[in-house]
């Protein structure tokens, strides 16, 4: 059977308008990006904060996704150093969720009678987070198309609700269905390729991450939003009006932290002793958010202590 | 009647369905047995989305039983017999006088309804289910919910066609089966009869040999690897294998790459030409019924071209820095958190690597410090000497972990560092240690090809070992996470398979529970890979075993003269001698205390005299032998003069000179012949119990 010609492949832009229009559907808050740097759509508030609790929630957005390491100054057709994510959260998982995650790729043009689909086992953690979960990656016609997880833990606190999580990436979802070998070669929309939009973020990018960024700036930028997390933190524990307390900016400091992390990482900057313990301090702090977000939402029942008692 | 239980779950991992099924079906077994349900032909089936038993001729009720009540005993006032008669619900007179035993009482017995095989199986199901063991089980239904792999979305449990009633993680069991998750329906009522039918007609085949019949029976021809292919019989419902193609461009890539792209990351089987080279075909399998536009071929194809274009940037992007030059990055590189940097335990293995030198230089002889060290100086600088070799090929070993390819295939750790070495102009020795020192990675694997290859492997796997014993990281029971175990076995058997003359004992370095490990692995291999019996390792290796080659001589050596008439009763005459000493509290000295040679005088003419005789030729005789065989054979010959000795002699002598004397004789016989086994562990079976009685 002769290709398709171009032209009635979806391109990047309609793919994700049609995953959103699904996953809208189907209940879900349809999210922006989140405005602070992410290595992945795990880590936005939308997600990390949201599954914790015992409030139902379905989300789904774009999530483009910072990892410096990744970054191949816009030469390899397969690794890139910002790539995004379509991020969707069901919590608490319906017993259809595969058969509606199937739903969405049938929604984006992919005949899955005529492709061969298959869920391989794939476990996911990221110490950073404090967070596990079990799943599996998708794999369509032996390209891995979506990482799917049943959230277990999160900010070291075991979920009320097990969520599941639905990552797809959506630059390889895109060359797949537009038959291309190369990201770059994506169309994002007609004529107008992925190289033009996103060449120069990923060459620039990478000349900074590897080359030009300032070890000892990135450690004291690093230190600034630590104490800043820290001290918030602090603060939280013995104020009076938790109820109002920016646990979310306090949040946005602990992401800062992790994305100075990865980039110093690909810096090279980091030592072998080190590493472990950076890893660390950004766990403490994320777990320490998570923990104060859940008192948040609930807070523990006040003791009333007899009248009596307190006069004796 | 017949059983059906089948648990449909969400994707099980592939790995873990026959763990599942091996319980379920005891358990299934065990749970009828138990409830005298009857049953026979417990057949388990499972593919990735259920687990399934099946069993025919069951009850469809148990047996009615009966059991005896015990009343009052013979004696009781009749108010207490009316009592007893009336909560069991009979008259007085339908009692009856039984003895139990010991006194007579009044009894009766109560009938007991057999209950039906539906009730007792909805009772125990659920419980039987949620107790399948899996290595990691997650909870979907909220915090506390029942745990399972993965989550269990249908439960089909019937006795022929009657539904089985129970509710197992929030899923009630029913008579719903569900099909290939494209290919088939969702809801597919079956009974015990139809259920095979059913789902085959719905593209699930039931059977893991049937799918793996058509797996095979594409027909490219492809070097069939059985975990590969177990893998993919557990991945699918309805295997279709698929044969697609990639640009033989790629073929200049090193096959162990592309294998190791099709094999591990894409599972897919790599096709061979006529002639054993590789080919620019593989054959994927697919979870579906065909693919007749050639759409998923082309799929597969694309994302392999990738993954190859991945590896020849990888490639590229590596050869700009050599391998001398990475060394220091190993600095960066962690090898455990309490053991350093790579760079150390690079730095540690040169210093190995060179102590094996000089130990296989001078086998059985002290190595000192300073001998490495002058060592150190002679082979680290050249010239290009065997010596030279080994401390580079060390040198190098670890620095492909900085590299891209191996941070992207971590399995081909060492052979993309003996890749890199060779196009890199290092000596060829070095180049093919480095590419093996990971080998063997499993007790069927070869060793090293190469004496330098050997020395390094045995450098690396010893440095793990002596670092994570000093650090505490022991293994214990099944916990294993450094593959300890693993590194122990391989040095021994490179030890033994490539002849090394090193001393493995000394090597631990006088830590005790390394020792002890390691002893424990000698033993393994002898054992249960060479064959020999437990006993007889037991008995070698407590005559020592810092050189695995005499081991094994000496075990060759027992094994051959074991069948002869007169080991196995010397062997039970050593255990005695032993006993005797030991009641003696005799050590190698001396009771009294008064000196510890022995008096030829004080021998008493006949057995005694005879024996020592006899064994001072025995001695003489085991110098000059040149095998441990010949010398086995002049000690066995020692046995009548032996027996002779403890028929007629008292070794308890009352005088204490004459018993000591008698003590030193049994000691010094024991001391001289214990060179080559401890005979007193070889188990001789009813000579050997009889001796014992009569110590």
């Amino acid at each position: 059977m002769p290709e398709q010609p171009n032209i009635e492949k979806p391109t990047f832009q309609e793919i994700v308008f049609k995953l959103k229009q699904y996953w809208s559907d189907r209940g879900c808050i349809i999210q922006e990006p989140f405005d602070v740097e992410v290595g992945a759509g795990t880590m936005c508030p939308e997600t990390f904060l949201r599954v914790l609790g015992r409030e139902p929630y379905r989300t789904a957005y774009v999530q483009p996704s910072r990892r410096p390491a990744d970054g191949r100054y816009g030469d390899n057709p397969n690794r890139l150093y910002k790539h995004m994510q379509l991020q969707v959260i069901l919590k608490p998982t319906p017993v259809d969720v595969i058969e509606q995650y199937m739903g969405s790729l049938e929604a984006i043009g992919i005949d899955l009678r005529q492709h061969d689909l298959k869920l391989e086992e794939d476990n996911w953690e990221s110490p950073t987070l404090g967070a596990w979960g079990v799943g599996w990656q998708v794999m369509l016609d032996g390209l891995e198309i979506t990482q799917f997880t049943y959230f277990q833990q999160c900010g070291g606190i075991d979920l009320e609700l097990v969520p599941a999580e639905i990552t797809y990436g959506l630059e390889r979802l895109t060359a797949f269905l537009q038959g291309v070998d190369s990201v770059y070669d994506i169309e994002w929309t007609r004529g107008v390729k992925y190289r033009d939009v996103r060449y120069n973020d990923e060459l620039q990018y990478s000349v900074y991450n590897f080359e030009l960024a300032d070890v000892p700036t990135l450690w004291k930028l690093f230190d600034i939003h630590e104490t800043e997390a820290k001290r918030l933190l602090a603060l939280y524990a013995v104020s009076t009006e938790q109820a109002r307390f920016p646990l979310l900016a306090t949040y946005d400091h602990v992401l800062k932290c992790s994305n100075l992390f990865n980039t110093l990482d690909a810096r090279g900057a980091i030592s072998v002793t080190e590493r472990v313990g950076v890893i660390g301090r950004v766990r403490k702090l994320a777990v320490g958010v998570a923990e104060a977000w859940t008192s948040q939402r609930n807070p523990a029942p006040v003791e009333h202590t007899p009248v009596e008692e307190q006069a004796a | 009647m017949n059983l059906l239980l089948e648990i449909g779950a969400e994707e099980i991992p592939d790995w873990m369905l026959a763990g599942a099924l091996e319980y379920l079906g005891a358990a299934v077994g065990d749970l009828l047995k138990q409830h005298q349900l009857g049953g026979s032909a417990i057949r388990t089936d499972a593919t990735p989305r259920r687990l399934v038993v099946r069993a025919k001729e069951l009850a469809a009720r148990q047996d009615d039983s009966s059991e005896r009540i015990w009343g009052p005993g013979k004696f009781a006032p009749a108010a207490a017999l009316d009592g007893f008669a009336k909560k069991q619900g009979i008259e007085r007179e339908q009692l009856e006088l039984v003895s139990d035993g010991k006194v007579e009482k009044y009894t009766t017995l109560r009938t007991i309804a057999g209950r039906p095989a539906s009730e007792i199986l909805a009772e125990a199901l659920p419980q039987l289910i949620l107790k399948t063991p899996f290595p990691k089980t997650m909870y979907w239904t909220g915090k506390g919910g029942d745990r399972f792999i993965r989550p269990i979305r249908w439960v089909v449990a019937l006795l022929d066609d009657q539904v089985i009633p129970f509710t197992v993680a929030g899923v009630t069991s029913g008579n719903e089966s569900s099909g290939h998750r494209r290919l088939g329906a969702a809801r597919i009522p079956v009974t015990c009869l139809t259920y095979e039918p059913a789902l085959r007609a719905n593209y699930v085949m039931l059977s893991a040999d049937e799918r793996k019949a058509k797996i095979r029976a594409v027909p490219t021809k492809y070097k069939c690897d059985n975990e590969l292919l177990s893998t993919l019989v557990n991945l699918t419902e309805w295997p279709t294998p698929i044969t697609g193609s990639f640009d033989p461009a790629f073929l200049d890539l090193p096959k162990e790459v592309l294998i190791t792209v099709m094999r591990f990351h894409q599972k897919y089987f790599p096709v061979e030409t006529a002639d054993g080279a590789l080919a620019p075909q593989f054959v994927a399998v697919t979870n579906t019924d065909g693919d007749p536009d050639g759409l998923i071929v082309r799929g597969n194809e694309r994302v392999l071209r990738a993954r190859f274009n991945d590896a020849r940037f990888f490639w590229d992007t590596d050869q700009k820095r050599k391998l001398s030059e990475r060394i220091k990055d190993l600095g960066n590189v962690t090898f455990q958190a309490k053991l350093g940097t790579y760079l150390e335990k690079a730095d540690r293995m040169d210093q190995l690597v060179i102590a094996l030198l000089v130990y296989a230089a001078k086998p059985g002889e002290a190595v000192t410090a300073n001998d490495i060290r002058e060592a150190k100086g002679r082979y680290a600088f050249g010239p290009d000497s065997p010596e030279f070799y080994a401390v580079r090929a060390s040198r190098l070993s670890k620095t492909d972990l900085t590299t891209e390819l191996v941070k992207e295939f971590t399995e081909l750790q060492g052979i993309v560092g003996g890749l890199y070495a060779r196009v890199q102009g290092e000596a060829e020795e070095v180049a093919t240690a480095i590419y093996d020192h990971y080998k063997p990675v499993s007790m069927e694997d070869a060793i090293p090809r190469t004496l330098t290859g050997r020395l390094v492997a045995i450098a690396d796997k010893l440095d793990t070992l002596r670092g994570c014993f000093r650090v505490g990281l022991i293994p214990s029971g099944s916990k294993d996470p450094f593959a300890l175990r693993r590194a122990a076995q391989g040095i021994v058997k490179i030890l033994a398979e490539g002849k090394l003359r090193l001393p493995i004992q000394s090597l631990c370095e006088g830590d005790s529970q390394l020792e002890e490990f390691m002893a424990e692995r000698v033993r393994y291999y002898f054992r249960d890979i060479r064959g020999y019996k437990y006993d007889e390792v037991n008995a070698v290796m407590a005559s020592g075993w810092n050189d695995l080659l005499d081991v094994e001589e000496r075990l060759a050596a027992v094994r051959e003269i074991r069948p002869t008439e007169n080991f196995e009763p010397l062997a039970a005459s050593f255990k005695r001698i032993r006993n005797i000493l030991k009641q003696a509290q005799f050590e190698g000295g001396s009771f009294l205390n008064t000196g510890t040679s022995l008096q030829e005088k004080l021998l008493e003419r006949g057995a005694e005299t005879e024996l020592y005789l006899a064994f001072k030729a025995a001695q003489v005789a085991c110098r000059l032998l040149p095998d441990h065989l010949s010398r086995l054979d002049s000690i066995s010959s020692l046995r009548p003069k032996v027996d002779v000795f403890f028929e007629k002699t008292m070794v308890n002598a009352e005088d204490p000179a004459i018993r000591q004397n008698r003590l030193t004789l049994l000691h010094m016989m024991l001391a001289e012949f214990s060179q080559i086994a401890d005979f007193s562990e070889i188990i001789t079976g009813t000579v050997n119990t009889k001796n014992q009685e009569t110590k």
